[in-house]
């Protein structure tokens, strides 16, 4: 009876220390991230990062920089549907470009093969160039954005995997 | 994945270099240890202590866990009560850049833009995209370009192969390119060498060099990146020897011919040299890596270039300088000006070590000695090792490789010169990179601790009308302007001298001049800055500063700086505004000189004869075709400068796809 329960335990504490020696790592790469916060949240929320090296966690920031900015892309044509003023729909219709030409056919590619491969500069470079998309298209409506929460999701999340990326480096 | 085994260690023991810097057991980024079968010796009690802690620790950690930021999707939010540009609270100041007077940022080039300040995107007009195309450097027809492969001269042409995407305008898809020339100024567009069509370079048919066999071989030996993401080193040559362009290629069946040893991770290796003869019989290649932060270089033997030897130790190693990309190895002579064959090893030889650091983007070489009996590279000086001493240029210059050119005895550089504008521009302008200009590298006997690069010679075939403004006075605070037939494509060679009583004047300054934290052009001492201001429109609103700034340092000696500053070289915020440089050793009797090329969206400037080099991106927004200017300045407070200078307008390089009805 004793020796089932001890056995018990030893299973218990192992899963136990299995799962913090992961969350170490996200707790860990996510303090030299400038959003400790949104890091562990985003990280958590994904169930590969309980496997992941500090690569593959990069790579899931990735994932959720791509799935925001469909999400943006996706808000940006409600918002046209909405008949806006036309300023706002030029603007609109900016973003829509910077979002789907740069940031998802070229930034989000770039840095998911560069981190698959191994040549982690370029995948900073993706990270930084979504940032920077993100930012201009919430510049560009001059302080009147519709989706400020959605740029600044898909920029604080950029920055992040930045961040993460630069520890390959 | 690294080797937790501690008794296998590729790294020599008895290397005092590699005792410091190796460490024993290698240990794997994602240290799991299941520690059941400690656990079980321990006793029931403190077990149940111990769980009961862990249990308490865990609720904690839900705790806090809840209190994560939410990312709203509320899309009813209204945000025009944010008039602040919003920032995440952990992100350094921002900090207004006023057009006029930039400040410089200091910062490094990977954060550059996430810190640079309110970036509102420029509207780029396809007019001033189009300007931005250069006219005389190599650059495909489309899409991104970076790491030059492979150069080499064979069958009367020169060959050049690069790091190519066929899709799009940033890294990905990576195959090799391929153009030939017989100047290394006019190229022809070839089909592509290499594509990504085997398990071993699926992922990435990435960088390589060239080596030429006595026999007339060609061994081509390139980094592949397998299916399964392992960068591999891989053999190649060309289809057919009598084929002077070189067409086509056949990858060795055997493939790969090398895979990372142990200890050395999967992602860690790559970017094979060109080989050299040992006096064993057996040739050597160089592979950049690293051990945690330390940059390696790490040497195999062969003698068919199928089957390699791992060298005990390493070629050299420098602590926390990071990966070592591109090595480069190569043999210059201390008293002859021509460039050594690969091989060449003896007295009268000193060999460069070069590397491209991962970690910040630049090029380090450091001058040495490469021992024919240990087999171990050492630095002249130690402290100016590779990855911490000097760079092969201040500027935006990366990934560079050097090759024998036995057509004419020369040792030459090629090195990929990327963009600093915004990536949204590259994708709407479709293309991304252009290479340097070819230099010859040859050993700087005046100083004995530089090589000096200088554009290849047959660069000057390309000058047409050319302009002398001899003596010319300039009074401190004050610019004159050169008028040039074509400021967007030009050569030119400028000498200065300050005049002597200033000199003599100059005080001792208690700060210590950088060109990087300085304020660029605008910042006045007494004895500079004075140099040219290139890409400027006739306000002066652009304006792209390459200049001298000679400052008496802590030490009461003079010295020189050499400068480009970008932070006015355009209008737009939303590209790199840097101010780079050096200082530049200037031996006793020397005039200050510089030579610039000036080629739309690339100025590649020379200061002393090559000693210090520095590569700038720039992208005027007015400054561009007729309405660019130039002119020379001089902004020191007190000191007045003579400059010489001739100026050749360029003709553009014929650089396009090579046609089969071609008479070669």
């Amino acid at each position: 009876m004793r020796s089932s329960v001890f056995l018990l335990c030893v299973v218990g504490l192992s899963l136990t220390q299995i799962q913090f020696s992961s969350a170490d790592l996200v707790k860990q790469t996510c303090r030299q991230t400038p959003n400790y916060d949104l890091c562990v949240q985003t990280l958590r929320s994904d169930p590969r990062s309980s496997h992941a090296d500090v690569a593959g966690l990069a790579m899931v920031m990735v994932d959720m920089i791509k799935a925001k900015s469909i999400a943006t892309l996706h808000r940006i044509s409600e918002l046209l549907g909405t008949a806006p003023h036309p300023k706002t729909k030029a603007t609109l219709r900016r973003c829509a470009e910077l979002y789907d030409n740069a940031v998802l056919k070229a930034d989000i590619p770039s840095a998911m093969e560069a981190l698959k491969t191994g040549n982690p500069k370029f995948a900073e470079q993706g990270a930084n160039d979504a940032a920077n998309e993100a930012d201009s298209c919430e510049r560009a409506f001059s302080g009147a954005s519709p989706i400020t929460s959605f740029n600044r999701s898909v920029s604080d999340l950029s920055r992040v995997a930045s961040a993460i990326i630069r520890l390959l480096l | 994945m690294a080797d937790p085994n501690p008794a296998r260690t590729f790294a020599d023991p008895e290397d005092p270099i590699i005792a410091a810097t190796v460490p024993d057991h290698y240990t794997p980024l994602l240290d799991v240890d299941p520690p059941a079968g400690e656990n079980s010796r321990r006793p029931l009690k403190g077990f149940l202590v111990i769980l009961s802690g862990l249990v308490l620790v865990g609720l904690l950690m839900a705790l806090i866990s809840e209190n994560g930021p939410s990312v709203s999707q509320d899309s009813q939010q209204n945000d025009l009560t944010l008039n602040a540009p919003a920032e995440s609270t952990n992100i350094s100041a921002q900090f207004l850049e006023p057009a006029s007077r930039g400040p410089s940022t200091g910062v490094s080039e990977k954060s550059f833009r996430l810190h640079s300040g309110v970036r509102a995107p420029f509207p780029w007009s396809n007019t001033m995209l189009t300007w931005q195309r250069t006219g005389y450097h190599f650059q495909p027809e489309k899409n991104w370009m970076n790491d030059p492969n492979g150069p080499m001269f064979y069958g009367g042409w020169y060959h050049f192969f690069y790091q190519y995407n066929p899709d799009a305008a940033v890294w990905g898809n990576i195959v090799w390119g391929h153009a030939v020339s017989k100047d290394l100024i006019e190229w022809l567009h070839l089909p592509l060498a290499m594509v990504a069509d085997q398990w071993y370079d699926t992922n990435g048919v990435w960088t390589g060099s060239a080596t030429l066999l006595s026999d007339g071989q060609v061994i081509m030996l390139y980094t592949g990146a397998t299916n399964e993401s392992v960068q591999v080193q891989n053999l190649a040559y060309p289809a057919d020897l009598s084929d002077p362009l070189l067409v086509d290629w056949v990858k060795y069946p055997g493939n790969p011919v090398l895979v990372p040893p142990p200890g050395i991770d999967d992602k860690d290796f790559r970017d094979p040299t060109t080989a050299w003869y040992w006096p064993d019989g057996k040739w050597r290649i160089a592979i950049g890596s690293k051990v945690n932060k330390t940059g390696i270089s790490l040497v195999y033997n062969t003698e068919d270039f199928k089957k390699y030897e791992l060298i005990e130790g390493v070629l050299h190693a420098v602590p926390g300088t990071g990966m070592w990309e591109c090595v480069d190895l190569y043999p210059v002579s201390l008293k002859e000006d021509n460039g050594l064959d690969t091989s060449f090893n003896g007295p009268g030889v000193k060999h460069v070590l070069k590397a491209s650091l991962d970690d910040d983007k630049n090029d380090y070489y450091a001058i040495g000695t490469y021992s024919l009996e240990s087999g171990n590279w050492t630095p002249d000086n130690p402290n100016l090792d590779v990855g911490i001493g000097l760079r092969y240029d201040y500027g935006k210059f990366y990934a560079s490789k050097t090759f024998y050119d036995q057509n004419k005895q020369r040792r030459i550089l090629w090195g990929w010169i990327g963009e600093t504008d915004g990536e949204s521009a590259d994708i709407k302008k479709g293309w991304a990179s252009v290479q340097s200009i070819p230099r010859t590298v040859v050993f700087d006997k005046k100083t004995g601790t530089n090589i000096l690069q200088w554009p290849v010679a047959e660069i000057k075939s390309l000058r047409k009308s050319s302009k002398k403004f001899d003596k010319l006075e300039v009074g401190p605070g004050s610019v004159v302007t050169l008028e040039v037939e074509k400021a967007t494509q030009m050569d030119i060679t400028a000498e200065f001298e300050i005049d002597k009583e200033a000199l003599k004047r100059i005080g001792e300054s208690d700060v210590e001049y950088s060109c990087r934290t300085s304020g660029g052009s605008a910042q006045r001492g007494e004895l500079g800055p004075f140099g040219l201001l290139l890409l400027a429109d006739e306000g002066r609103c652009e304006q792209t500063p390459v200049y001298f700034y000679v400052a008496k340092g802590t030490d009461g000696q003079l010295k020189t700086f050499f400068c480009t500053d970008e932070s006015r070289s355009s209008l737009a915020n939303d590209v790199d505004k840097r101010i780079f440089g050096s200082t530049v050793p200037v031996i006793k009797g020397e005039k200050l000189s510089m030579r610039i090329l000036v080629d739309h969206s690339i100025i590649e400037s020379f200061a002393q004869g090559g000693r210090t080099c520095i590569t700038s991106r720039v992208y005027p927004t007015k400054a561009i075709y007729g309405a660019a200017q130039l002119y020379v300045f001089n902004n020191a407070t007190s000191a007045s400068i003579t400059a010489s200078i001739q100026t050749w307008a360029m003709k553009s390089a014929y650089i396009r796809p090579y046609s089969s009805h071609q008479e070669s």
